[in-house]
């Protein structure tokens, strides 16, 4: 067989959000993998620069659905450093608490995605089913299932009664139960440890030099977490352990996130046991002295970075949010180089990619030429009713007096 | 008299009516069954429990938009489906379920147990067909990786259903079925062939573990990813009565047949054909997909070496019975 180009998305079953791998096969190995992004715009930093910093608190928390505590948090700790506040300990730890809490929802969703995509639905049923007792966690706690509005300036807007945490610690003993069956199931099941295992390599060095981040690169055993090498919040009082594995393929990501797992387990029930007694958020200022930020977070997909720039008002001159799923890429191009067609959909979830979290521009390039240029939305407007014309259809003005007019008539 | 015999044998039971219901039930029991080995609640609005979502699909598949791909070769394209329909239901024929009077029915002849296994390698020659027809490069991947996979399977498979006959003596579905009611004992000695009977049945439906050519995750539809409207539903119910005449076969070589006439015969039949389909179901819940290579060295590896050894565990016993 020749070598032959394909494109892998944008639509596709394996992805369930829109990108465009170009892949080069020779036969069904992957020879070149050519990363196309920008199918799904938002314009979330634009919007961000017009709203006041407490809207763009709900703002961030709507950049991704699965960590959206993460982003708010990040956002949260960068501007509260603007603001010269100290949130009080007991906020700090509701917030690292939910955010802990999160990171066991998303891992247990990644690990029924990883078992779907490797033809596994049995796996990837079970665990969204448990995955049902974290979302209940979330709701008791915040009154939300995924976007849990739990952050604000200077700590957190809601309590937790000693009744909660008896059932978040009930709860719990039942995850961690269940979190051992598929542990042993996701290491050992023939048939899925023989589709992960050796598949979507990452070298040490390789993951080093490409920035890779988060379960990815602890994967290939380096001890990179953010929660350690930069504590946050209160990580730096409660103990725990950064997983890691040294296989560097899609099975060690799977072992990193299951010991993770239990990680946060233990951290979860920690947090509650040493809850500290006092308030739970401090008066935030409406506006910020002129400075900038950079704030980091270990978000469940890796490092999550958001670049903050005050000018004295209420609302941030640029808000620069780096989505852990960017920083993968450049290793998952390497991991999919070499493999086989149907490893490519195990390898690519394997970095927990959350797309539309990472958009971020969009470029128009020229199918016959390749050529790239940035053009106004006008100019788009334009050039898309020339396409219109060119396909045979007639644009009509739409008048939408007479559209009311005609409805009018009809009733 | 004898030509409505045989009519009725060709359109009702056991012919084309029975097998059209009866693999749409088949499907059914797999949905449930899989959908409960999931902690899922299955089909469970179409009729009694869902009964009969699986033929609501069909029909509502029959009614939508029958596009045929430009580059496609038309006729092909169009022909195949009605053809691998034809085929599995021809090869539904053979088997001994024909009750209606003592002797053997008139379509059983020395090696009909060659032609059903032939009939039913054929389906998946349609699907190389079909995936390769339709000129969409998911499809074409999907093409080569059944054709792949058919040298995979086939040769365990053939294998695993020649021991029972060499034990019986003969290459004939009927009497097979008839040696192993007159010494049931003698089906435990078929056991692993059974096992490798069923795992390969398994690879020829292309289910979970071995649903490499439409893998969705991987390759969209596979060979059907051009496919909609009739020429889908056709292959659809080709994928169910395939199943039926594969269980229908491992139950008449490995479980003795169906005996008892026109009711216990069809009692048989039902509730032999669903514990095989039963243990299919159980195979696909509880594994994940594999990869085209170890797939194959996983029969070449595996099932292969141990059909062999059944067969020589066959003909040790054989003698040892003389």
């Amino acid at each position: 067989m020749e070598e032959f180009t394909v494109p892998i998305g944008p639509q596709h079953p394996a992805l369930k959000e829109p990108i465009s791998l170009r892949m080069t096969f020779d036969g069904e190995v992957v020879k070149h993998v050519d990363v196309r992004l920008g199918y799904n715009h938002r314009g979330m930093e634009k919007m961000a620069e017009e709203r006041s910093y407490i809207q763009n608190l709900y703002l961030t928390e709507r950049i991704c659905g699965i960590c959206s505590h993460s982003h708010t948090t990040c956002f949260a700790q960068g501007v509260e450093k603007l603001m010269e506040i100290e949130p009080p300990k007991r906020g700090l730890y509701i917030r690292t608490l939910v955010a802990e809490i999160e990171r066991v929802h998303s891992h247990l969703l990644w690990l029924g995605v990883a078992g779907h995509e490797a033809g596994f639905d049995t796996f990837f049923m079970y665990t969204w089913r448990d995955r049902e007792i974290v979302m209940d966690i979330l709701e008791s706690i915040s009154g939300n299932r995924v976007h849990y509005a739990i952050n604000t300036f200077g700590g957190v807007r809601r309590d937790i009664s000693e009744a909660q945490k008896q059932t978040i610690l009930d709860s719990l003993g039942l995850l961690k139960q269940r979190t051992e069956y598929y542990t042993n199931i996701g290491t050992t099941e023939p048939t899925f440890v023989a589709r992960i295992k050796g598949v979507g390599k990452l070298s040490k060095e390789l993951a080093l030099s490409l920035c890779a981040v988060g379960p990815t690169v602890r994967a290939s055993g380096i001890k990179s977490d953010v929660r350690k090498d930069d504590p946050y919040a209160v990580y730096n009082e409660i103990p725990f352990e950064v997983c890691t594995a040294d296989t560097g393929d899609v099975f060690g990501r799977v072992v990193v996130r299951v010991n993770e797992l239990f990680e946060c387990y233990k951290m979860i029930e920690f947090m509650l046991k040493n809850l500290p007694v006092g308030d739970i958020v401090v008066k935030a200022p409406r506006r910020v002295k002129e400075n900038e930020v950079v704030s980091r977070y270990e978000a469940p997909r890796g490092e999550n970075l958001h670049y903050i720039k005050s000018n004295g008002t209420d609302k941030p001159e640029r808000l620069k949010v780096r989505a852990p799923t960017l920083a993968n890429y450049p290793a998952t191009v390497e991991m999919l180089k070499g493999c086989f067609i149907a490893d490519i959909p195990l390898i690519f979830a394997a970095i927990d990619p959350c797309i539309c979290c990472a958009e971020r521009m969009v470029e128009l390039v020229n199918v016959k030429n390749g050529e790239a240029s940035v053009v106004s939305f006008g100019d788009l407007k334009k050039l898309a009713s020339e396409q219109y014309k060119k396909c045979g259809n007639k644009p009509e003005p739409v008048s939408i007096a007479k559209q009311l007019e005609k409805i009018r008539r009809k009733s | 008299m004898d030509i409505l015999k045989t009519l009725l044998y060709l359109f009702v039971y056991p012919g084309l009516l029975f097998l059209l219901i009866y693999s749409t039930f088949c499907e059914w029991f797999d949905r449930k069954l899989y959908a409960r080995f999931q902690n899922r609640m299955g089909p469970l609005h179409t009729g009694q429990s869902g009964i009969l979502q699986p033929i609501a699909d069909i029909i509502k598949l029959l009614f939508k938009e029958d596009i045929v791909p430009e580059k496609a070769d038309k006729s092909i394209f169009s022909a195949l489906p009605v053809f691998g329909l034809a085929i599995v239901c021809t090869a539904a024929l053979y088997l001994p379920v024909w009750h209606y009077c003592k002797e053997a029915s008139f379509n059983s002849f020395p090696g009909d147990l060659i032609v059903v296994a032939f009939l039913l390698s054929l389906p998946t020659l349609i699907f190389f067909l079909a995936g390769w027809h339709s000129t969409n490069f998911f499809a074409t991947i999907g093409a080569v990786r059944v054709l792949t996979m058919l040298f995979g399977y086939e040769v365990p498979l053939l294998l695993a259903l020649l021991s029972p006959a060499i034990l019986a003596d003969s290459w004939r579905l009927s009497e097979i079925a008839v040696f192993y009611q007159i010494n049931p004992c003698l089906l435990l000695a078929n056991i692993l062939g059974f096992c490798i009977a069923v795992i390969t049945l398994q690879a020829k439906l292309e289910r979970v573990p071995f649903d490499i050519p439409h893998a969705e995750t991987e390759i969209v539809g596979g060979v059907f990813t051009e496919y909609s409207g009739k020429k889908l539903a056709f292959f659809r119910l080709l994928s169910d009565i395939e199943m039926v005449v594969g269980a229908g076969l491992i139950a008449t070589v490995f479980m003795g047949g169906f005996p008892g006439g026109l009711w216990w015969g069809l009692l048989n039949f039902v509730i032999k054909t669903l514990i095989i389909v039963f243990l299919l179901s159980a195979i696909r819940a509880a594994c994940s997909r594999m990869r085209i290579d170890q797939m194959v060295s996983f029969s070449w590896r595996y099932l292969a070496p141990l059909a062999v050894l059944q067969i020589f565990i066959v003909i040790l016993l054989k003698g040892f019975l003389k």
